[in-house]
């Protein structure tokens, strides 16, 4: 203590205050805010090595060897783990072909290799990572909440339950209900495609968990018989002509028909 | 000793001297056909709608007031909300057999209005609403256009997110309305959209003054059917001065009665299993969100399509003042035409075929190809809109582009009717060139006989008389003629010009026709080979332009 006190007028001392200070900061927003933005520091190199491999033999045609972009596809620098998890994970990527909007299809790697592929992105630059199972728990969270925020931040495009809806051009909102928790959360934060970002200033972590669990509940057994999928008045109104209309049609000629 | 349901029916006589009524009615006879029962269908979901509706009212609140939502669906738990869409959950989640009832509701709804507008084509389409029930077809139309109101009024009670966003639309289409627009919005709504009147307002009209009207319509509706007689489709032995079929006691009503059991147990049948208007995921009501596939349903989609075909840019000021014309063609011009041409048509038609005589006997669809034509295209044009309206779950179920699709339609809306009124024309001529085919040479028999002398003859077997009947017993309509511009003495002679115009009107609507086979067409065919040499049996003359020895028109013009 006595040293501090002896150096406190040393004329190097506000610099070394300014370093303190900005240490303690840094320090206490890093231990604050959600570790969504950090590099992959778990990863063992093997694994960015493998997934390295990977990237050159699928992706870097399109991605560009070093994946920093070419005039048909964007650079992944910084776009993290989380956006690999769910582009891969959910069959988007490698795109099949060119249109208005990357088609999901069957999944082409398994875990482990969409990890590998995951961990070499991530390790190119700092992105948000893949999220633990408990944020995306749709248990945890509230779908009261989640159906307020669905309908002011999603139901514009995915319809009010997730159903999905048009784009336009061809391209469109999917269906979420089949959807898992993880590439729901992935999705929001990455913002694939069309999609907006929606990063921890416009939907906390706990607010995307709501969402989850709003959206997890839909689609399945819904109250007072079949959904009719969710779509709506045009749905209703071709099944209340083409059942309704058509039974009451066929009764009227089963009435009107002669006996004889 | 009388039966106790004699006695019964003696004291009410005794009192009332209804005897004499239902003896009448009970007499009255009624021909028989399927398609007559489409305003049944009209009629008894009517009967399940109010049956159902006042259940819910038992429940329901109008109210706008605010509350906090506790109840079973987990999804809305602490929301606020009006207290009509807490209401509507309630009844829908902890009323016994409210959900089923809301549902029965909805679904009769729909059926309502389909069958209104399938009644509507059969009087249209076989000329029902020629003299004496022009005025029944207002009735009608009218009817129409109150279950529109009925239905609009009712789908925005729950106040849901996707009603809310239906009657932001009207309220932009009213306010699209020059000069007066702002002041309705502000006079319907009780001040600023939305506000807290409108839903205990629509409650009155939806519960009280529409239906009431409706009902009152409805039995002036039946009553004018009673007044007139029912019509007849063309047979051997109708008339326009008979009425072919059974009387309405007992076997009317015992179909009747038994209908009404199957319409309702459709309706029935359908709430039980299929959901609708789910208001629970639309949430309730507030401005700022509209979720993707918000659609009004579906007798109110031809509005929403239209306001979608609807380039957006067709806006101009002038002096200050917006003319949102991006609004007036789509919300007031398109159903302007739609229900201007429906609530006229007979009028028109009776002015262009000048004919003033009682009809009771339908016209069969083909033997009217310029309405035939006309209701076709009319269908198509309502289709097409329709289809722009839902051009988002086209987009997504097809995978198309919506831009696409709306592009694509935006032309049909024109084109595809032009196309329905000529094809449906040429097809209604050609089946009455098949029907004279018909009349003349008989059915096609495949058997072909040699003659001793080594000629073949295929042979034809002749219709009987019920059959050709049928196909010969229609009037020919044709064009009316204009008597001349000057009187014997060479005065102008006044109504002149109107005369053209209406000749006209009517070459458009009976320049091309075929006409049916006369008596002595029929009696040349049957002498072997001489009917090719009469005249208006060939099929060069089977058209005649202009028509010779037709109708004048009356003679000072009308």
């Amino acid at each position: 203590m006595s040293w501090f006190a002896a150096h406190r007028h040393d004329r190097r001392a506000p610099l070394f205050l300014l370093l303190l200070a900005l240490l303690t900061t840094g320090g206490v927003y890093a231990l604050l805010v959600p570790p969504t933005a950090s590099a992959a520091s778990t990863t063992s190199t093997d694994e960015i090595s493998a997934g390295q491999k990977l990237f050159t033999a699928n992706c870097a045609t399109c991605h560009g060897p070093g994946a920093t972009g070419t005039a048909a596809a964007p650079s992944l620098v910084g776009v993290g783990a989380a956006a690999v998890d769910f582009q891969v994970g959910t069959g988007r990527m490698p795109a099949q072909m060119s249109g208005p909007q990357v088609q999901v299809k069957p999944v082409q790697f398994d875990a482990d290799q969409i990890a590998q592929l995951a961990a070499y992105v991530a390790s190119l630059g700092p992105g948000p990572s893949i999220p633990t199972a408990e944020q995306v728990d749709p248990a945890k969270g509230d779908p009261a909440t989640g159906m307020a925020l669905f309908r002011t931040n999603c139901a514009q495009c995915h319809n009010a339950v997730g159903a999905g809806g048009s784009l336009s051009q061809g391209k469109f909102a999917p269906n979420l209900w089949q959807t898992t928790p993880t590439h729901l959360y992935e999705a929001m934060l990455t913002g694939p495609q069309s999609m907006p970002v929606f990063n921890q200033a416009t939907l906390t972590s706990e607010e995307k968990r709501d969402i989850i669990a709003f959206v997890t509940k839909q689609g399945g057994e819904q109250p007072g018989g079949l959904s009719l999928g969710s779509l709506g008045p045009v749905s209703e109104g071709l099944w209340a002509w083409v059942i309704g209309l058509g039974a009451l049609l066929g009764a009227a000629v089963w009435i009107g028909a002669k006996s004889s | 000793m009388t039966s106790p349901a004699a006695a019964t029916a003696d004291y009410l006589d005794q009192r009332t001297g209804i005897g004499g009524a239902v003896k009448e009615f009970a007499r009255k006879v009624f021909p028989d056909h399927w398609s007559f029962l489409l305003g049944e269908i009209a009629l008894y979901s009517f009967v399940t709608l109010l049956i159902s509706g006042t259940f819910l009212t038992m429940f329901f609140v109008p109210s706008m007031t605010e509350v906090t939502y506790h109840g079973p669906w987990a999804s809305l738990q602490g929301t606020r909300m009006s207290e009509a869409f807490a209401s509507t959950l309630r009844l829908s989640f902890e009323v016994r057999g409210g959900l089923l009832m809301r549902q029965v509701h909805h679904w009769a709804a729909l059926i309502f209005m389909a069958s209104i507008v399938t009644h509507m084509m059969r009087v249209f389409f076989t000329g029902a609403f020629r003299k004496p029930r022009e005025l029944n077809w207002v009735v009608g139309f009218t009817l129409l256009l109150l279950g529109l109101a009925a239905g609009f009024s009712g789908y925005s009670l729950p106040d849901d997110v996707l009603s809310g966003n239906g009657l932001r639309i009207s309220d932009g289409v009213l306010r699209a309305v020059p000069i007066i627009g702002t002041y309705g919005s502000y006079f319907l709504f009780g001040g600023e959209f939305p506000g807290e009147a409108l839903i205990p307002r629509l409650f009155t009209v939806h519960i009280l003054l529409v239906p009431g009207l409706i009902l009152a319509l409805v039995g002036l509706h039946l009553f004018m059917v009673v007044l007139a007689k029912h019509t007849q489709y063309p047979g051997s032995g109708r008339s326009d001065r008979n009425v072919v079929g059974f009387p309405l006691f007992p076997v009317y009503v015992a179909k009747a009665g038994g209908f009404f059991f199957m319409v309702f147990g459709v309706i029935a049948l359908m709430a039980a299993t299929m959901q609708i208007n789910p208001v629970w995921n639309y949430g309730p009501y507030d401005p700022s969100p509209v979720s993707a596939g918000s659609q009004p349903d579906w007798y109110m989609l031809f509005l929403d399509g239209a306001l979608r075909l609807m380039p957006g840019g067709a806006e101009f000021v002038v002096g200050g003042f917006t003319v949102p014309l991006n609004i007036l063609i789509p919300a007031m011009v398109v159903p302007g035409v739609l229900f201007g041409v429906l609530a006229t048509y007979p009028f028109i038609e009776a002015y262009a075929t000048g004919d003033r005589r009682e009809h009771h006997v339908l016209d069969r669809p083909r033997n009217r190809p310029f309405r035939t034509a006309l209701g076709v295209s009319l269908l198509v044009a309502f289709f097409v809109l329709v289809l722009a309206g839902s051009n988002d779950l086209i987009a997504t179920h097809f995978h198309l582009s919506i831009n696409d699709i709306t592009w694509v339609l935006r032309f049909a809306l024109f084109l595809a009717p032009a196309a329905a009124f000529v094809v449906t024309k040429r097809m209604c001529l050609a089946l009455q060139r098949r029907d004279r085919e018909l009349v003349l040479h008989g059915h096609e028999h495949a058997t072909i006989l040699r003659t001793q002398s080594g000629e073949y003859i295929e042979v034809h077997q002749p219709l009987n008389e019920h059959e050709r009947w049928i196909r010969v017993q229609h009037d020919p309509i044709r064009p009316l003629q204009v008597a001349p511009a000057q009187d014997s003495r060479g005065v102008r002679r006044k109504g002149y010009a109107a005369d053209v115009r209406r000749a006209k009107l009517s070459r458009l609507f009976y320049a091309d026709r075929v006409e049916p086979v006369t008596p002595a067409e029929l009696a040349a065919a049957h002498s072997h080979g001489e009917h090719d040499a009469l005249p208006g049996a060939t099929a060069q003359h089977e058209l005649v332009p202009g028509g010779h020895g037709a109708l004048v028109a009356d003679e000072d013009g009308h």
